[in-house]
């Protein structure tokens, strides 16, 4: 079960070099807000959710109100939902408690991860839990490292830190190119994501895209088994 | 806000963001979906990744920019090329960040 479990903290490198930088980014963003150390690293520990994190950092610093933080965390990480029940099909056969604690730290990084990982095996559990524990530990450093770092540092792009986000991004998305319906799809997804974005729908956008290209991915699979067969 | 508030408001957006991730997989797991929801969801990991990934690079100031001033676009290319050939996850997380860098540094 050790080695299982180091063999997760291993896969979980990768999020590790992404979640480093980025949950610096948040912790300078959260002390820059002016909030305490204790919520910054707080939320790194309840909520794990980044751009849902630095977002309500942002709001916290232009004072809004509980509700409207609450409301806007909900809209930006609805999406899980969809990938909790793209997951849940690979579950068989674990306990309740034990995809109680897996839910907790599903982000679209572990998501991604383990959508590969268990495409067609089922790895060990310890394994699983290996990368999602690896993933939040390294993202509560980064935030603890940010906001200490917060007082000395104006901007976090000069050395790339920015970059992190969209570069593990597109880490995860090409593995997942596997058929080219689903690159069809990726493409259409994007489209219809920066569309939404520039209309103005900055918060929902993402699960918008995701529903629509999926769906309109499922139609075009039906329709070409249907001609072909 | 004090920081009591500020805390109090963190355990409501953890609440809400853990119920979503938690709920379809405690009410999925392991039942046999049927067959087009199984497919549905196999979109889902290529669909939405993708839509995360896109508005950061063609609107990383929040208007559009496709031009060669987008650094963010410009160091896609070769990052999505690593990722592609050398299937290497760290390798294309870190050529991503070194290129922004570099390009930051030298243009």
């Amino acid at each position: 079960m050790v080695s299982s479990f180091l063999r997760g903290v291993r896969q979980a490198l990768p999020i590790v070099l992404g979640y480093i930088p980025v949950g610096f980014a948040y912790g300078v963003l959260a002390q820059k807000s002016g909030l305490g150390l204790a919520n910054a690293v707080g939320m790194s520990v309840i909520v794990f959710a980044g751009s849902a994190q630095l977002i309500g950092a942002g709001l916290f610093g232009a004072g809004a109100a509980p509700f409207a933080l609450i409301l806007t965390t909900f809209v930006v990480n609805l999406r899980h939902m969809l990938m909790s029940a793209a997951l849940a099909p690979k579950l068989k056969g674990w306990k309740k408690w034990q995809i109680a604690l897996f839910g907790y730290e599903l982000t679209d990084e572990t998501f991604a991860m383990h959508s590969m990982r268990m495409s067609s095996a089922s790895p060990p559990i310890a394994e699983t839990f290996g990368v999602n524990i690896t993933s939040q530990t390294s993202w509560i450093l980064g935030s603890l490292a940010g906001y200490l770092a917060g007082g000395q540092i104006a901007d976090v792009r000069p050395v790339g830190l920015d970059y992190a986000l969209p570069a593990m991004f597109i880490a995860l998305l090409v593995p997942q190119l596997m058929k080219p319906v689903y690159l069809v799809m990726a493409v259409l997804s994007g489209s219809l994501s920066i569309t939404l974005f520039l209309l103005g729908f900055s918060q929902s956008h993402v699960i918008a895209a995701t529903v629509v290209a999926s769906t309109v991915g499922l139609g075009v699979e039906q329709w070409m088994n249907h001609t072909s067969s | 806000m004090d920081e009591s508030h500020v805390f109090l408001t963190i355990l409501g957006m953890g609440a809400v963001t853990y119920l979503p991730r938690v709920l379809p997989m405690l009410l999925l797991s392991g039942r046999n979906l049927a067959p087009w929801i199984a497919r549905w969801l196999s979109f889902v990991p290529a669909t939405v990744l993708a839509a995360l990934l896109a508005p950061g690079l063609i609107c990383p100031e929040g208007r559009l920019d496709i031009s060669v001033n987008n650094l963010y676009l410009l160091a896609a290319i070769p990052t999505f090329f690593v990722a592609w050939r050398f299937k290497s996850f760290f390798g294309t997380v870190a050529t991503g960040m070194g290129l922004v860098a570099l390009m930051r540094f030298f243009l």
